[in-house]
């Protein structure tokens, strides 16, 4: 039978009181996962449309649109992920780099795989042109790239899940073992059907401001680009009535009870209704009134993501917390320990300390 | 101990983090605080002299560094990071938790820093287009971006220095007093001139891709950035005179030993050396490049680049001098246990602490010596078993078995083919730290060093490569504990 580690802390006191790491954390984590979305939902629409301007031309002209968004997307994604990975850190020492180092070699291999899906992002949006008569090859660019993009959230989101089972960490090892653990399937699929569903909104965003001369190089009108937007928002989005409480379901049980969690995650299933019939509704709308309802779903969508990482937060409390008080314990006594020999060394052998 | 061991055999785990922070280093300073400033100069005068050449220039050069700082230059930013937590979570845990607002300070100039160089490149052609007043408004901001480059630069060095001497921060645990320690202003003094210097000698390299042989704009070019470098040149040697008198008052700790002392003299000698060499290659190949630049072919350029990068590098090596044995000066060794923990591990023994225990692969149990019985075999496993579990605990962090700065290696230069039997090795590994000042003091026990005496006369005969946590998992020791805390755990926790 393995059994549950119960390692010792770092012996520091945390840099500022817990709820401000906390707020770090949560609220910096959604806006870098925000801009994840848009980047991992522009490679994959940039790629369906190019695939798609194979056959019609305007098609190709739009993918280039999207996939103009995905190089500033990508650096502003990256540059807000450090904070809560700081934040992270200090609140979660014990259990972040533990998973961190059981599946190390793709912990490692992300910073690797990012480079090279962000200089093939820039190869495929900078060089669109210049290739044009080797489309073959620029398509498959934007296939790998897809690819990298699908792949390391798996990487994230398998740590992320390890690190709130210690009974899981004697027997995991390397990435794959962890990444059979329950769950880490519902919760990417959760995450990556997010994706086209933000950049959907992205998309209504940027062509709702285009001036009219832009709207018209594409070949498209401003009301056929809008409703493109709100069904890539709105079909994902429904089908996240499915995944997202399967993701709920297959939580592994934890032993404090997990009322606060299932509150949260209940009100963002009756907020997202609204914002789905939101969306709906949009899709139908004629040129004159299409884009009418579009601040209210994105307030409902700031809502809703809200609620996903305070639900998410909660629940990991609910998964650590008894752990960490035996954690707390453990290295209080270790550090009364070291006192104590260290008291003993000095009254012993005072001389011996300044060799 | 309380982490799963991470381990890299071959490369070594100093060598994951060596690779990715030079490449940062490189890309940060070569092109991001040294160049933006130079390409915002350039934008200025193109625009004083109104001439759109230097323009064109600027941006080609912005757009290459722009394309590689946002992608390779942010990326191995993280990869610092990860790397760090992966090889020394104790240090790079422990540095979060004092420096958390200087390194969230740190993030928030570093978005300001992304959003300015995004603004400036993507701008870069719209603004200009709109008239003088727009262009100004450009250049303006290619100076902000120039100065926030530079500041996340000044943070950076702040925590780095204090890494290597935490000045008061033992005695008073206050963060201003790590930020503000006594090789803080010389290390700053220096990297900014040489980030200036090596931003010139890239950009001269640059220029010859972008313009063409015929073209006279290329020796106007070649001209004006060699005079930039030049500038530079000499306060690089003055600042880098500055950092090296300041480092012995740094290290006086480690030069009590006398072995350290020869060591860093040997350092001085091999830095001037190379610091003449550097100084001189770029002299004349600047001058060539002034004088003559149409004589100057792309691989003249490189060997300046290369010399500086031999002297940075040398250079960077100093903080290996001033922080060894430490990790982080007088507070944490690099094997990531702290100073104060010695008493209690050399008591009680390393291995009656650590939470997990390393398993021995199959083919690390290869190589026993023939014979044994099924007994003593377990029994000898049980101790290489140990020794193991010593060895990744306290020799790991800068060892390999067979890689870099192996273990092994080192044993054979020592003792050659004699086998290597704990009553050879264990007298040294006391004394490690007398022998070796880069190398802590042996942690463990008397018992422990017999251990790891044994499994490292069993590596004599045992090549396999030693793996780490990340593919050969943990075994957690000893007493099980519960999934929940118990009442009273609580109530004792609650009472405290
Ligand atoms: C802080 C990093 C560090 C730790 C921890 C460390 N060493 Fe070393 N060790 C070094 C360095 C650096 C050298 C010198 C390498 C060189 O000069 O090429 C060295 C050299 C050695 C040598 C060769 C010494 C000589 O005189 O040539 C031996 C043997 C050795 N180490 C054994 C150990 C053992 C056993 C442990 C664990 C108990 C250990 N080291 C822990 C950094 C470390």
């Amino acid at each position: 039978m393995t059994e549950i580690p119960v390692p010792r802390d770092i012996p520091l006191p945390l840099p500022a009181p817990e709820p401000v790491l906390i707020a770090v954390l949560v609220i910096f984590f959604l806006m870098h996962i925000v801009f994840v979305n848009f980047m991992i939902g522009g490679a994959l629409l940039t790629l369906h449309y190019e695939l798609r301007g194979l056959k019609e031309k305007r098609y190709d002209k739009l993918a280039y649109a999207i996939a103009s968004t995905i190089t500033a997307n990508k650096s502003i994604a990256v540059v807000l992920g450090i904070g809560p990975l700081l934040a992270i850190n200090t609140i979660y020492t014990v259990y972040f780099y533990t998973a961190n180092a059981l599946t190390g070699a793709f912990w490692i291999s992300i910073i690797p795989l990012v480079i090279a899906a962000f200089v093939l992002t820039y190869i495929h949006k900078y060089l669109w042109h210049q290739m044009d008569r080797v489309k073959w090859l620029h398509i498959a660019i934007a296939i790998v790239v897809c690819l990298l993009f699908l792949f390391i959230p798996l990487i994230f989101l398998t740590n992320i899940n390890l690190m709130l089972f210690p009974e899981k960490w004697g027997t995991t090892q390397g990435f794959f073992s962890a990444l059979a653990l329950p769950n880490v399937f519902p919760r990417y699929a959760h995450f990556i059907l997010a994706c086209p569903a933000m950049t959907g909104l992205l998309m209504v965003w940027l062509f709702r401001r285009r001036s009219a001369q832009e709207i018209e190089e594409t070949g498209f009108a401003r009301v056929e680009l809008m409703r493109k937007g709100y069904q890539w928002a709105f079909w994902p989005t429904s089908a996240q009535f499915l995944v997202g409480p399967l993701a709920m379901l297959t939580l592994p049980q934890v032993e404090t009870n997990l009322h606060a969690v299932w509150a949260v995650f209940g009100i963002a299933i009756l907020v997202s209704l609204g914002m789905a019939h939101l969306m709906f509704a949009e899709t139908r709308r004629p040129a004159e009134t299409i884009g009418k309802s579009f601040l209210p779903i994105c307030a409902l969508m700031l809502v809703v993501v809200s609620l996903m990482g305070v639900g998410r937060h909660l629940y990991r409390e609910a998964a650590v917390t008894p752990h960490r008080e035996l954690v707390r314990a453990k290295t209080q006594d270790y550090m009364r320990k070291v006192e104590e020999a260290n008291r003993a060394v000095a009254t012993k052998a005072p001389a011996e300390k300044t060799q | 101990m309380d982490f799963p061991v991470f381990h890299l055999d071959l490369l070594g785990n100093r060598g994951l983090i060596a690779t990715i922070a030079i490449l940062h280093v490189l890309i940060n300073h070569g092109l991001a605080v040294g160049m933006m400033p130079l390409v915002a100069a350039m934008e200025w005068y193109g625009n004083k002299k109104q001439d759109p050449r230097w323009d064109r220039l600027a941006y080609k050069i912005l757009f290459f560094c722009f394309l590689i700082t946002t992608t390779v230059g942010a990326l191995t930013g993280v990869g610092i990071w990860l790397s760090v937590s992966l090889v020394n979570p104790y240090s790079i845990g422990s540095l979060i938790r004092v420096f958390f607002w200087a390194w969230f300070t740190e993030w928030l100039v570093f978005i300001t820093e992304v959003c300015l160089i995004l603004a400036y490149t993507l701008t870069w052609k719209k603004w200009s287009a709109r008239g003088p007043e727009w262009k100004a408004r450009h250049i303006k901001l290619g100076f902000a971006l120039a100065f926030f480059s530079w500041v996340t630069m000044a943070i950076i060095v702040a925590i780095l220095g204090f890494m290597m001497d935490p000045g008061n921060w033992l005695t008073d645990h206050s963060f201003w007093t790590g930020v503000l320690n006594p090789l803080y202003i010389p290390q700053l003094a220096f990297r900014t001139p040489l980030a200036a210097a090596m931003a010139g000698i890239i950009s001269m390299f640059l220029i010859l891709f972008f313009t063409g042989k015929q073209d006279a704009f290329r020796l106007e070019a070649l001209r004006a950035v060699g005079v930039w470098t030049l500038v530079f040149a000499p306060f690089v040697l003055l600042a880098g005179w500055w950092y090296y008198t300041s480092v012995p008052e740094a290290m006086k700790d480690n030069l009590a030993v006398s072995l350290a002392t020869m060591q860093f003299a040997e350092w001085q000698n091999k830095f001037l050396q190379i610091a003449v060499v550097t100084v001189i290659t770029i002299l004349l190949v600047v001058q060539v490049a002034i004088a003559r630049p149409n004589l100057l072919p792309k691989v003249a350029l490189v060997v300046p680049f290369v010399a500086i990068l031999w002297m940075t590098g040398h250079f960077e090596r100093v903080r290996e001098f001033i922080r060894k044995p430490y990790v982080i000066g007088q507070y944490m060794y690099a094997n990531g246990l702290r100073v104060g923990d010695y008493a209690l591990l050399q008591r009680d023994g390393v291995l009656a602490y650590a939470t997990y225990s390393n398993p021995l692969t199959p083919a690390e149990q290869a190589g026993l010596p023939a014979g044994l019985s099924g007994e003593q075999r377990d029994a000898l496993l049980e101790r290489i078993q140990k020794g193991k579990d010593v060895f990744m605990d306290t020799c790991s962090r800068c060892h390999t078995g067979h890689g870099m700065n192996s273990i092994t290696g080192h044993l054979k230069r020592m003792f050659g083919d004699r086998p290597w039997t704990p009553e050879l090795t264990a007298g040294y590994i006391e004394g490690m730290h007398y022998a070796q000042p880069f190398m802590p003091p042996f942690p463990g026990n008397a018992q422990e060093l017999q251990w790891l005496g044994a499994y490292l006369e069993h590596l004599q005969n045992n090549t396999a490569p030693i793996p780490g946590a990340q593919t050969a998992g943990v075994i957690v020791n000893g007493d099980a504990a519960p999934r929940t805390a118990t009442t009273d755990i609580r109530k004792e926790t609650a009472a405290r």
